[in-house]
Order: C-alpha cells, then structure tokens, then sequence
C-alpha cells in the first residue's frame, strides 16, 4: 500500500514530457513561420511580393534570418548589471512560452488502450494562469529596458508597463463576463460547454471585441506598439539588444501573438471545436484519435485566422498617440468591460430564475 | 482664396461625428481598402526570371559590328571618338597586313578600341557618326562590376560574334534590330 504510492507513473511522465516538447517545438515553428506571413501579408496588402528568394516562395527566408541573427555580433552594453541585461529576453521568451501549458489542443486520444488528453495541465484555473503568466510578461519588457542604461529603452519600458497594465483590466473585466456565463475558471470545461453548442462569441460579442484590443495591446502590436515606436523611441526596449538577444524578443512577440490568438480561439470560439460538424458523431465513425487530430487541425485554422487578422491590423492602422491609447484603455474599454459585466451578470441572473 | 488648381480640397474642420469618433467603423474601412490590396495583381516584374522589354529606341551597350564574312568594319577613322560628348571612346589604328584580308573589311583597323562606359552617356552619336555601320548601341545594358576597371570595355567585349564560326551566338548578339549585314 506504501510502495505503490511511491510508484512513479512513468508512461505519465513520459506523456507529459512528450507533450511539452511537441507544444513547445510547435509554437516556435509556427513563432518562426510566422515572420515569414507577416513579411509576405504586409507585401501583399502593399501591393509587393514579399520574400521570394530562399527557396520556394521564400519558405526557407525565416532560417535565413535566424542564422543572420546567430551570426552577429554579441554586444552587451556598459550597464550597471549584467545579469539583468540578459534575463531580459530569457523572461520574455519563458513567459510566453509557459501560457501554452493550460491549452487544450484537442480531445482525448488513445495511446495503448491509455486516454491521453492533448492538454499539458487541466488545472482547475486555467485562465488565472494565463493571465498570472500574461502579467509577468511585463518584466521582460521592464528589465530588459531598465538594464539597457539607456534612456530611450527606459522610456519605452514604462510605455510598456503602463501599457500593458492598463490594458490587462478590461481584459480580466471582459473575462468575467465570460465566466459568469461558462461557471468555470477550466480551459477544459470552457471548450467542453462549446462543443457543438453555438460557441461563446454569440453570447459576448462585445467582450470578444475588448478582449480582442486588450490582447493586441497586450502582445505590443500595432496600433498599440509604442514601447517599440521606431520613429520616436529607435526601437524601444531593443535598442541596445543585438544577435540572438534581439531574436528573443521579437520571437517572444510572435509566440505571444500565436497563444493569444489561441487563447482567443479557446476562449470565444470553441477552441478545437470543428464548425458545422457534429464533433461525437463523427468520433463515433472515424475513431478518437483521428477526431483529435482533426480538432486540432480546426484549432490550428481558427488561430490562422486570427493571426492574419493581427497582421492584416498592424498593417493598416498606424500607432496610437500615448495619450489616446491611455484615453482608450482607461476611459472607454473599462467603463464599456464593466456594462458589458454587469448586463451579462443580469440576463444569468434573470435566466436563472 | 482663390485656389491655383481646381484639386484643392478644403481642409474639414467640422466637429467629429459619433460614428468618427467611434473609431472603430473607420478601422473596418480601413481594413476593407488594405484587403482588396491584398488580393489586387502585383505590379512587380521578378527581375532575373523575368524581363521587362525594352523599348525599340533604347539605346544600350555598344557592338562592333562584323559584315557577312564576320570581317570587322571599324576603320579607326575616329569619327566616333570625336563625336562623343562624353570623350568616352579612345583607339588606336593599324595597317591591315596581306593575310589579314579575311578579318578587316579595309586596309585600316582598329588594333585597340575601349569604351570607358563609365564615362559613356549612351547618347548614340557614335552611331550617327560612324560612316562604316561599324558601331551600333544594342538593347542590353552594362552588368554590375566590382572595379573601375571592368567597366573599360576592349575589343573583346565589344565585337559581335563571327557570323560564319559562332552563328547562334551571332545572332543572339544581333538581337532585332540588326543592321542589314550585307551592306555595300
């Protein structure tokens, strides 16, 4: 009775371990992949081409790229600490990559006669991780410009911060909402309540659209990528970043884009739901784990769909003034994320009775 | 104020409406223009696959022309020389000797002739100027080089290929405005 509770489940172990390694490789590839598009959406809606060169339609420009990064030269500036200088890009980088734990990336599958579900961690307050995870973001941005010893870096650091505090309420208010009318704080559940149901988007379309601004904002994307501000900061808090370091952030930026549009995906719109299609019955024809398969394919659509929409965005609108972006988060989408709570909270409460 | 041209546009100083101020109904518009942009034809041409023709009056790299027999035309009377504007052309002349008769059409050659095409302002006047159709600007321009002194071109360079021994080259040099070979 003892032993048995010492008994490491090792396939356990070796599940999660598997998981982790694919979900992580996953979004790198697709973090990578992803400055390809945005070069080739932002030639497009410019009527250019884009990069064409590095292989077949430039599919190869991103490793291009990548080397281009390793190769330069390695510069860390005279500041006062070091260490701080590259924890930076270190804390970027690991915070965006830990968001994707309490993803659920499609069903159960069936390994061995064992259920394994396509989730790192089911834990019970999926999305308080997401968002404790989410606000630690800043600290990269934070450190990373303060340590620069640099005035433009720090300057855009504190754009940063206060940004992406600013933003991070009607974000959580937005949520709230959401979770009056799911009654779970689970990434598994939320999706669960949207299996061939009308997903959650009908119900909060309003908290979808704040939602949607708040993570633009928060990822530091256009309209809202003033810590970066080329023309008036020289690139923000990477100013005095090069090689590799300079790499992290961006990648941190882009990965930061892919988990927020799958959050968004989750979140409002069914997560590996597959649209029109009666998901069981079809479990019931072709088998779990080609169902899981095909979930995730419709999850890995929808998050497409969402990035170009990042990308379309960036290339159309130019860049908030800080004031009006101050003006935006502060007076219009908290004020809009707390009527949207409280109607919400009122149409439950009367359905209810 | 009277306008100087009838595009002038006032200035709109009106107060924002509900929807302007919204903000958010301008974005869609945006966002429909910057779409239809994605999917509108792109006016890039893909240079080294794929040229763009030039015009039948471009004027271009020079070539020495050869008569039917492929013997050289260039007398080096230096007429050309003396019409370019730019001084970009020097040459030196040489008595053609017995045997040679079947490489130089006269009884003078050009033993050197460079064009510095740096300094050339591929105006043509050589051209105009030569009485022997012995000079004539083509459709190709000067490729890239990594020194000055690539870009004085010799003989070698400016011949057109033998008509007899090398005729697929000859006439990929020739291109489609040759001039008539058989020229008396």
């Amino acid at each position: 009775m003892h032993s048995s509770l010492l008994v490491v489940d090792w396939f356990f172990l070796l599940e999660k371990l598997i998981m982790i390694i694919a979900i992580v490789s996953v979004s790198l590839v697709i973090a990578m992949y992803e400055t390809y598009f945005e070069r080739k959406i932002a030639a497009y809606l410019q009527d250019r081409r884009g990069p064409n060169r590095a292989g077949p339609f430039g599919l190869l420009q991103p490793l291009a790229d990548g080397l281009k990064l390793f190769m330069k030269e390695e510069i860390i500036p005279n500041t006062p600490n070091k260490f701080l200088f590259i924890l930076g890009p270190c804390l970027a980088m690991l915070t965006a990559m830990m968001t994707s734990a309490v993803i659920p990336w499609g069903g159960t599958i069936d390994v061995f006669g064992r259920p394994v579900s396509l989730q790192i961690a089911d834990i019970n307050i999926g999305i308080l991780f997401i968002f404790g995870v989410v606000s630690m973001g800043v600290y990269g941005i934070m450190i990373g410009g303060w340590a620069s010893n640099n005035k433009f870096s720090l300057l855009a650091a504190l754009r940063g911060a206060s940004q992406v505090i600013s933003y991070e309420l009607p974000m959580g208010l937005s949520l709230i909402a959401l979770l009056f009318i799911t009654g779970s704080l689970k990434m598994s559940a939320i999706v669960g309540g949207q299996l061939d149901q009308l997903y959650n988007i009908t119900y909060q379309p309003l908290g979808f659209l704040i939602f949607f601004i708040c993570a633009l904002a928060e990822c530091n994307r256009t309209p809202f990528d003033l810590p970066e501000a080329e023309n008036e900061l020289n690139f923000g808090y990477h100013q005095e970043y090069s090689s590799m370091k300079l790499g992290f952030y961006l990648f941190a930026e882009y990965i930061n884009m892919f988990i927020s549009s799958v959050v968004m995906a989750t979140l409002f719109f069914g997560g590996y739901d597959i649209p029109f299609v009666n998901d069981a019955a079809l479990g019931q024809s072709i088998g779990a784990n080609w169902l899981a398969v095909l979930e995730a394919i419709s999850l890995i659509g929808k998050v497409a769909i969402f990035i170009f929409t990042f990308m379309w965005i960036r290339w159309t609108i130019p860049r908030f003034r800080y004031d009006q972006l101050m003006n935006l988060g502060w007076k219009g989408l908290i004020p809009l994320s707390l009527i949207n709570m409280l109607i919400t909270a009122a149409v439950v409460l009367w359905l209810k009775k | 104020m009277q306008s100087l041209t009838s595009r002038a546009k006032q200035v709109d100083r009106s107060p924002m409406t509900v929807v302007e101020r919204l903000y958010l109904w301008n974005i869609f518009k945006g966002m429909w223009i910057t779409l239809k942009h994605f999917f509108r034809k792109k006016p890039t041409i893909h240079y080294p696959e794929e040229k763009r023709p030039f015009s039948p009056v471009f004027r271009g790299l020079h070539i020495l022309n050869r008569d039917e027999e492929g013997r050289e035309r260039c007398t080096a009377c230096g007429l050309c020389a003396v019409a370019c504007p730019a001084e970009a052309i020097t040459m030196e002349a040489a008595e053609r000797v017995s045997g040679e008769e079947n490489k130089y059409r006269e009884e003078k050659y050009a033993a050197r002739y460079e064009i510095n095409m740096l300094r050339c302002i591929f105006c043509g006047l050589c051209e105009e100027a030569c009485p022997k159709d012995a000079i004539y600007l083509s459709e190709t321009f000067a490729p890239a080089n990594y020194q000055r002194k690539g870009f004085i071109y010799g003989k070698d360079d400016l011949l057109i290929p033998h008509p007899k021994e090398n005729p697929e080259e000859y006439q990929k040099a020739v291109g489609s405005r040759a001039k008539a070979p058989a020229n008396a």
